[in-house]
């Protein structure tokens, strides 16, 4: 048994895919002129396209387009020249055309890239309404009723389908982080998990190790937090092996993650969920995107996150890790240029270490842990002040930490803070050596070591000077000094 | 017949809908109508001929991202036969 779950881990390789919707964020709904909303009274906006209506006819929301262009152009897709809408022929109460306009065999975009991941497709299609199960509320007697609220439905969704290139649940975990800053940059959706404008499934499956096949997958739904697809994605792998350690196969099925549990549950049996029978939409014709909207489109892109990794790399210099880390996190990235473009005198990856490294921590320490630097009381001139006083010595480094906590519990100005806290760098030598001096007689145990040859016995000396001090001298400077004046 | 009475109810199942004995048997012959004229053209040479998806020859018929009315709640729950809490109740798909 433990030999078998020793080797297990070897034998197979994890196989996931992601497919993720995402709501855009226009003003209007896919195929009607209703506003969108979040948080509404149920059904204040609806009108009889999407209410289905006999007789209505949907009519394409042109910046919903744009937007997906934008998606597919910032995912390295290839457009099509003319993509079609289909018909995704399904019951259930919320959708009450009995289908859902997406797009089947020719969507708008194909074969893309963001990072290590292929993007398989790109396309448009629309949201359905929002159902309340009332029998698990208890709201109304009797069993088995829902309420159905239409002001989601027909909101523009595009869903994204990646390649199965992803080998584990972090990886997918980033990679699907990597996704929304994208599109978070672009501006075409809020994506927000927990609000529901950032949905993920994901296909996985196993294979042995080495081979290049595909094994049965599973569909996992309902992961609505990064933790939970990480999670999920980890539980699911883990069912799959035990199942093949058993020498039994895997069933295909949409499976339920239950985030309390960490259980998966099947939702519903496959042979009736995949038989949507599509076929083209004959209300609406095709998409054929014009090259004054590709060229809108391209015109429109931010520079992402991809390219701004690129260019921390490159032109700024820093570390791949900590490039990554900036570019990766768009808030945490323009925080950091903010911090630059303040501070010219001082190097780039000095400004990193100062925001990704000792803010971030000092946000920690201060148990702002919830606080991004961006929403700190840390204005990013005044870091950059700060990084180029202590650049210059006139705050010693350890002051310049007691500084900058000053500064996340207050805001304020680092030189006023200096200045008020007596932490400026002691620059008198004759005030420093008097405190060296004083340090010798305290610690005589500790000079006497020093003075026989020991080195590291210098500790308790550097200390009391550092203590005196407040930290405002440098520590190297006091080293300098207390072995000047032991001879050693 | 193209269409037998197994996938008859088969599509009626998918979109819920209750067929009699006659009706099975009606559907059936209709829809192998249908299908028998798709045959028929499928038989013919079609190498070269673009797939109609749509008949009309036109493409990108867009509308600007601009609010219109919406409905009067009232109104747009009015003709639901069953209506609670300003929301359209329906037969939950978990009881079905």
């Amino acid at each position: 048994m433990n030999e078998r779950g020793a080797t297990s881990e070897a034998r197979y390789e994890p196989v996931i895919g992601l497919e993720i919707h995402v709501q855009l964020r226009t003003r209007t709904k896919m195929f009607c002129g209703c506003e969108l909303s979040f948080g509404d009274r149920p059904n204040v906006h609806t009108c009889p396209i999407c209410l289905a209506h006999p007789g209505s006819l949907p009519t394409t929301n042109e910046r919903a387009v744009l937007y997906a262009l934008e998606i597919a152009l910032a995912l390295d897709c290839e457009i099509a020249p003319r993509s079609i809408f289909a018909r995704k022929n399904y019951f259930y109460p919320d959708n009450p055309k009995a289908y859902q306009i997406s797009q089947y065999d020719t969507p708008l975009a194909t074969a893309g890239r963001l990072g290590e991941v292929r993007i398989h497709r790109v396309h448009l299609e629309e949201d359905a309404a929002k159902l309340v199960h009332v029998s698990e509320s208890g709201r109304i007697h009797g069993s088995g009723e829902s309420l159905v609220d239409f002001n989601r439905a027909g909101t523009p969704l595009v869903e994204i389908v990646s390649e199965p290139d992803l080998r584990d649940p972090a990886a997918a975990r980033e990679w699907l982080q990597l996704l929304r800053t994208t599109i978070r940059q672009i501006g075409a959706s809020d994506v927000n998990m927990e609000e529901g404008s950032l949905r993920c499934d994901a296909n996985v499956s196993l294979r042995p190790a080495g081979s290049s096949g595909l094994g049965t997958k599973t569909e996992l739904k309902n992961m609505n937090s990064f933790r939970f697809i990480e999670r999920g994605i980890a539980a699911e792998i883990e069912r799959q092996r035990a199942i093949l350690d058993a020498g039994q196969e895997v069933v295909q099925e949409t499976l339920h993650f239950d985030p309390r549990g960490g259980s998966l549950t099947s939702l519903r049996s496959k042979e009736e969920a995949h038989d949507y029978r599509y076929f083209p939409e004959p209300d609406l014709v095709p998409l054929a995107p014009t090259e004054a909207m590709l060229a809108r489109a391209r015109e429109s892109l931010p520079e992402l996150p991809a390219e701004r990794r690129e260019r921390y790399a490159a032109e700024l210099g820093l570390a791949a890790a900590q490039a990554t880390q900036l570019a990766f996190d768009a808030e945490l990235g323009d925080y950091f240029e903010r911090v630059v473009e303040s501070a010219p005198d001082v190097d780039a990856p000095v400004i990193a270490n100062w925001v990704a490294g000792d803010l971030v921590a000092a946000l920690r320490d201060a148990d702002q842990d919830g606080d991004s630097p961006a929403s700190s009381r840390v204005e990013p001139p005044a870091l950059g002040k700060l990084a180029a006083m202590a650049q210059r010595g006139e705050v010693s480094s350890g002051a310049a930490r007691s500084v900058l906590a000053a500064m996340v519990a207050e805001g304020g100005d680092p030189r006023a803070i200096v200045e008020r806290e007596g932490l400026g760098q002691i620059d008198d030598s004759g005030e420093l050596e008097a405190i060296v001096g004083r340090a010798i007689e305290a610690e005589a145990e500790a000079a006497e070591r020093v003075r026989g040859g020991n080195p590291k016995a210098i500790g308790p000396l550097v200390g009391f000077v550092m203590r005196e001090t407040k930290g405002r001298a440098e520590g190297a400077e006091v080293t300098r000094l207390i072995r000047e004046r032991l001879g050693a | 017949m193209v269409i037998d009475r197994e996938q008859v109810l088969h599509v009626a199942r998918l979109a819920r809908l209750e067929l009699s004995e006659d009706e099975l048997e009606t559907m059936a012959g209709e829809l192998s109508g249908i299908l028998e004229h798709v045959d028929r053209i499928s038989a013919l040479d079609l190498d070269g001929v673009e797939p109609t998806a749509h008949v009309v020859a036109l493409d990108n018929v867009l509308r600007p991202d601009e609010p219109e009315a919406s409905l009067e709640r009232e109104r747009a729950l009015a003709p639901a036969p069953d209506a609670e809490d300003g929301a359209f109740r329906a037969p939950s798909p978990q009881a079905r």
